[in-house]
Formats: C-alpha cells, sequence, structure tokens
C-alpha cells in the first residue's frame, strides 16, 4: 500500500514538469530568439551549436524606424495613467455612494459588471469613433482616455463597493457630528482608508489599459502616436518576418503587466477569482 | 437626514459615473442597434441583417465541400466548440494534478502567464509556435513524419492553429479558479465518503464535481464570452487569412466597419455578437441574483 502511494506521487510529480514543460517551452523559445542573431535560429532556437547572446533585437525594436517601442512606451503610458487616475477617482466616489446610501446596490453593481464584461467593444465602436470625431477627439488621447475610463468604471465601483463596506462607518459619523460635509469626510477620512483597495485596482485597471489594442486601433492613427500594442504588428514585415525584432518587441510589451502580476500576484489572481468564490 | 437631502448627496457621489459610463457606453450601444436597422440614405430597414447573414463572409456553406473559409459564425462556434470543452476540463485536471504539489506554485504560474499579457503579444507568441523554421509545433511533430510547415499560413490549418493555440494561452484561468475552488471543499467530506467506501472516482463526482459547480459556471461563461469577442491574437497572428479561412465575428465587423467604411453592416455583426454574448451571460447573472 505505501509503496503503490509512492509509485503514484512520482507518477504526478513527472506528469506536472512535463505540463509545466509544455507550456514554458514557448517563453524560453521567444527569450532564446530575441537574445540571438538571426542566422542563428534560422533552424530553431533550440540549436545551439553557435550560441552568442546579443541585445541587439532589443535595442533595434527600443528604437525601431517605423515602430519605435521609445515612443510606443511613451505613448502608452500618456494615456494608461490617466485612464487610471480617472476611473479610480470616479468609481471610488461611486463605489462609496453605492455603499453609504440605502440601496440594493450589490446585485446592481454587479449585473452591471457582467454586463460590461459580456459587452463586445465592437458594439460601442462605431458611435464612439463618430462621436469622437465630432469633438475633434479622433487621433487625440484625450478620447482614448475617455473611453477607457468609462469602460473600467462598473469593475471598479463594484471593487470599491464591497472594500467600502468592511470599513466600518463609526469613524465617519464621529467627523460628520463634528460638523464635516459629506465631501470633506470623503477626502480626508475614507479615500485615504480605502488606498489599500485603490492601489489594487489602479494596478488591474492600469494593465488593462497598457494591454488593449481594439481601443487604440481605432482612435489613434498618426505613425507617431501609436501606442506599443499598437507597435507589435507593424514590426512583423511585409515580406518574412524578423522574428529576432519581434519577439524583443513582445517582450518588452509584455514586461509591464508581468511586473504588475509579479508584485500583486495575490490581489491580481482575488480579483479574478473573488466574486465566483464571495 | 431627510430622503432629498440624502438623494443630492448620493447624485454627488455617483453623477461622474453614471455620466461617463451614458457617453461611452450606453449611449454608443444603443446607437449601434439604430445603425443595424437602418440603411445609409436613413431610412429604417431589415436588409442590413439579410445582407449580412446571407454574405458568404458570416456563413459559407461552399466550404463543406471546397475547405476553410467556412465563415465567421461558423468560425466562432468551431472555436467554442473546440476550445471550451479542452480548457475548461484541461483546467480543472491539471488544478487536480498540481494539488498539494511541492513547487506547483511555481507551474501554476508558468501557465497563468497566458492570462497575463497583452493579447496582442498571445497572437504573436501564438504565430511564433506554429512558424516553420523557428516554432516548437514542428519539433514535435516531425517524429511522427509530419512534414514542418507555418501552420497558421494555410487555409486548412490556419484557425485550428489559432483554437490551440488559444487554449495554451487561456487553460490559466480555469486552472487557477478550479484550485481556489478545490481549496474551499472541506476534507471531512472526503473523508466520510472514504468511510462509506466510495472510491476515488464516485468522490469526484458525488463531491468534487457538484461543489465546484458555481466556478464552473464562471469559468464556462467568461470562456465563452472571449470566445466570442476574440479579435486581437486573429488580427496580429494572421488578420483572418489566409483567405478568410481563420477570419471571426470581431473581425469581421471591424473590416466592414473600418476598411470599408459600411457602419450599418457593421453594426449587424455587432449586434450578433452582443445577442451570443449576453445569451452566454444569463447563466452568471441567474446565479449572481439566487446568491444572498
Amino acid at each position: 500500500m505505501m509503496k503503490r502511494k509512492t509509485v503514484l506521487k512520482l507518477i504526478r510529480i513527472v506528469a506536472m514538469w512535463l505540463v509545466a514543460l509544455v507550456w514554458i517551452l514557448p517563453f524560453i523559445g521567444v527569450f532564446m530568439t530575441a537574445i540571438r542573431p538571426m542566422d542563428e535560429i534560422l533552424d530553431g532556437w533550440w540549436n545551439f551549436k553557435e550560441f552568442n547572446p546579443t541585445l541587439e533585437n532589443f535595442a533595434k525594436a527600443w528604437a525601431h524606424p517605423t515602430a519605435s517601442l521609445a515612443q510606443g512606451t511613451r505613448n502608452s503610458l500618456v494615456v494608461a495613467i490617466p485612464a487610471t487616475v480617472i476611473p479610480l477617482l470616479v468609481a471610488t466616489m461611486a463605489g462609496y455612494g453605492f455603499s453609504r446610501y440605502d440601496f440594493p446596490s450589490k446585485k446592481l453593481t454587479f449585473i452591471l459588471v457582467i454586463l460590461t464584461l459580456a459587452l463586445p467593444q465592437q458594439m460601442i465602436a462605431v458611435p464612439v469613433f463618430q462621436i469622437l470625431n465630432a469633438f475633434g477627439l479622433v487621433d487625440r488621447y484625450l478620447g482614448l482616455i475617455l473611453i477607457h475610463s468609462a469602460w473600467g468604471i462598473p469593475w471598479i465601483t463594484f471593487f470599491m463597493r464591497n472594500f467600502f463596506s468592511t470599513i466600518p462607518r463609526n469613524i465617519e459619523e464621529a467627523a460628520r457630528i463634528d460638523g464635516a460635509s459629506d465631501f470633506l469626510v470623503f477626502f480626508r477620512i475614507v479615500f485615504p482608508l480605502a488606498l489599500p483597495g485603490i492601489a489594487s485596482a489602479a494596478a488591474l485597471q492600469f494593465t488593462w489599459v497598457w494591454s488593449d489594442f481594439f481601443l487604440a486601433l481605432i482612435t489613434i492613427y498618426s505613425p507617431n502616436k501609436l501606442l506599443a500594442t499598437q507597435r507589435i504588428p507593424l514590426m512583423r514585415g511585409v515580406y518574412h518576418v524578423d522574428w529576432g525584432l519581434l519577439a524583443a518587441g513582445a517582450i518588452m510589451v509584455m514586461v509591464v503587466p508581468l511586473l504588475v502580476y509579479v508584485v500583486l500576484q495575490k490581489q491580481y489572481v482575488k480579483g479574478m477569482v473573488g466574486w465566483s468564490l464571495k | 437626514m431627510n430622503r432629498r437631502a440624502r438623494l443630492s448627496h448620493y447624485l454627488f457621489f455617483m453623477l461622474p459615473a453614471v455620466a461617463l459610463l451614458a457617453f461611452f457606453v450606453i449611449y454608443p450601444s444603443v446607437r449601434t442597434i439604430y445603425l443595424s436597422f437602418f440603411d445609409e440614405s436613413g431610412r429604417p430597414t431589415l436588409n442590413n441583417y439579410v445582407e449580412v447573414l446571407s454574405s458568404r463572409d458570416t456563413f459559407n456553406p461552399s466550404g463543406f465541400e471546397k475547405g476553410f473559409p467556412l465563415g465567421t459564425l461558423l468560425h466562432n462556434l468551431i472555436w467554442i466548440g473546440i476550445h471550451l470543452p479542452v480548457s475548461v476540463l484541461l483546467g480543472l485536471l491539471l488544478a487536480i494534478l498540481l494539488r498539494n504539489m511541492p513547487s506547483s506554485s511555481f507551474v501554476k504560474s508558468v501557465i497563468f502567464l497566458g492570462m497575463v499579457m497583452p493579447m496582442i503579444v498571445g497572437g504573436v507568441m501564438i504565430r511564433f509556435m506554429f512558424d516553420k523554421n523557428v516554432g516548437v509545433v514542428n519539433l514535435f511533430l516531425q517524429p511522427f513524419g509530419i512534414d514542418s510547415r507555418t501552420w497558421t499560413a494555410y487555409p486548412d490549418s490556419a484557425l485550428f492553429s489559432l483554437i490551440f493555440g488559444s487554449i495554451w494561452l487561456w487553460t490559466g484561468f480555469s486552472m487557477v479558479l478550479y484550485s481556489a475552488g478545490l481549496e474551499t471543499i472541506p476534507k471531512e467530506y472526503y473523508e466520510a465518503a472514504q468511510i462509506d467506501g466510495a472510491g476515488r472516482l464516485r468522490q469526484f463526482v458525488a463531491i468534487t464535481v457538484p461543489l465546484l459547480k458555481p466556478i464552473t459556471t464562471v469559468v464556462v461563461t467568461m470562456t465563452l464570452l472571449w470566445e466570442l469577442k476574440v479579435f486581437d491574437i486573429v488580427y496580429v497572428a494572421t488578420m483572418g487569412g489566409p483567405g478568410g479561412a481563420s477570419n471571426v465575428l470581431a473581425l469581421q465587423m471591424y473590416t466592414y466597419a473600418f476598411r470599408e467604411f459600411n457602419f450599418n453592416r457593421s453594426a449587424v455583426v455587432a449586434v450578433i455578437i452582443t445577442v451570443s454574448t449576453l445569451v452566454a451571460s444569463v447563466p452568471m447573472i441567474k446565479s449572481s441574483l439566487a446568491q444572498e
């Protein structure tokens, strides 16, 4: 009996590492392709007859003549930072409103979240384009920032509403008795208390805006204004694929959400799992 | 505080959020529905629906004899038919396999990586895996006597490459959710079942599966939503090609609207996607309504 258990355990361990290998191989492949010169990887990156690691591909992608990732990264930050700050402020206020005024808001906000999750961005694409056009905001970051802000509001509101329900009301009521207005109570007392929740929501919103492709595709057109994700398809080349360059570019665009994930792993997974387990 | 004062406070906190949503989400959605029922000169019509649904882009019956493309509607359905069962079951299987194993958190993180990276990078990775020269897929197929080729570049294999690539990308989601779900099942249940003489399979069917049902609802719904809305990875890996062989609804909508500038037709495709995603999310809405 004991023996059978060890054998089973051994099989499980082998199976686990086989699975891990299958999943990690493409990542190793992209990494190897990015750090090696083109002629070394023509027969597959798994040939190590010659191995001269270089950062040349990264430098080339960073300073690409038509799709520079240096510029793309800067542009993406110019969009992602305000597109994180605005919805957080707006949705935190709404989440507070929902949590503090008697209103059956938990279900309502949650259903709103599901509906916006379900809604494809294609459904708003054309009218949003027309609105931006009417206000002269096509090809300007302000338009894209506002769409991202609106898109993030439902889930951040839901997230913050639940966070506020865990903060006791006593402190606020004490302040109110001392004559502080609702406005003051919110910005001086509630907002600072909510900072941990705001931080994890901000990280998630930031990565989503950073990773977005479709909304950028339909709003930003000038070559020098394109965001980082928009430049990846342009790096592919027309006649042949320069895999080293493309791999290096892909890694650089991936690094930002990857860092957020590593730093905030627990909140990240909690954010995804949370509502299903309550 | 009286009711009216309360309402005004409430409005102060909610108004900015409601305004942004109304302007950039609700109004545009309604406007798209409107556009789908009018022709270019502004007369009400059902022709857009007739045109899109009878178009070969959407459904191409001759594809059954001549091979791909079969039309976006069928491509999305094939995507669901393969990807949904495989990624949900595989995720559950992996969650069980990795449970309480040494260094399983590392393996889980690796599998979950596909969920973390931007989908546009995911598409590049898929293209890369299936490439003739640098792709790792050919490395595995060679021993079976299958000739190397760029699998995403041929009509008969482009769509399947994307689908299997997306399994690699998205299985981490169901695995992580099921892993978290398994932790919530009390060990006593299994111990009691063991005393009653229930075997492992019986325990799995009678305890694990029913207790994971709420999670299955979430996993299936979210996976369905991605399959219906898939865009980025197709755009960057194949652009729907070759010859439309891997085209999907979301990309068809984009082509109609931003390449052919036919906003009425594109609105129809958008409505079709939205109706299907709303139907797909009914179970999740229902279960959230039932929860207290």
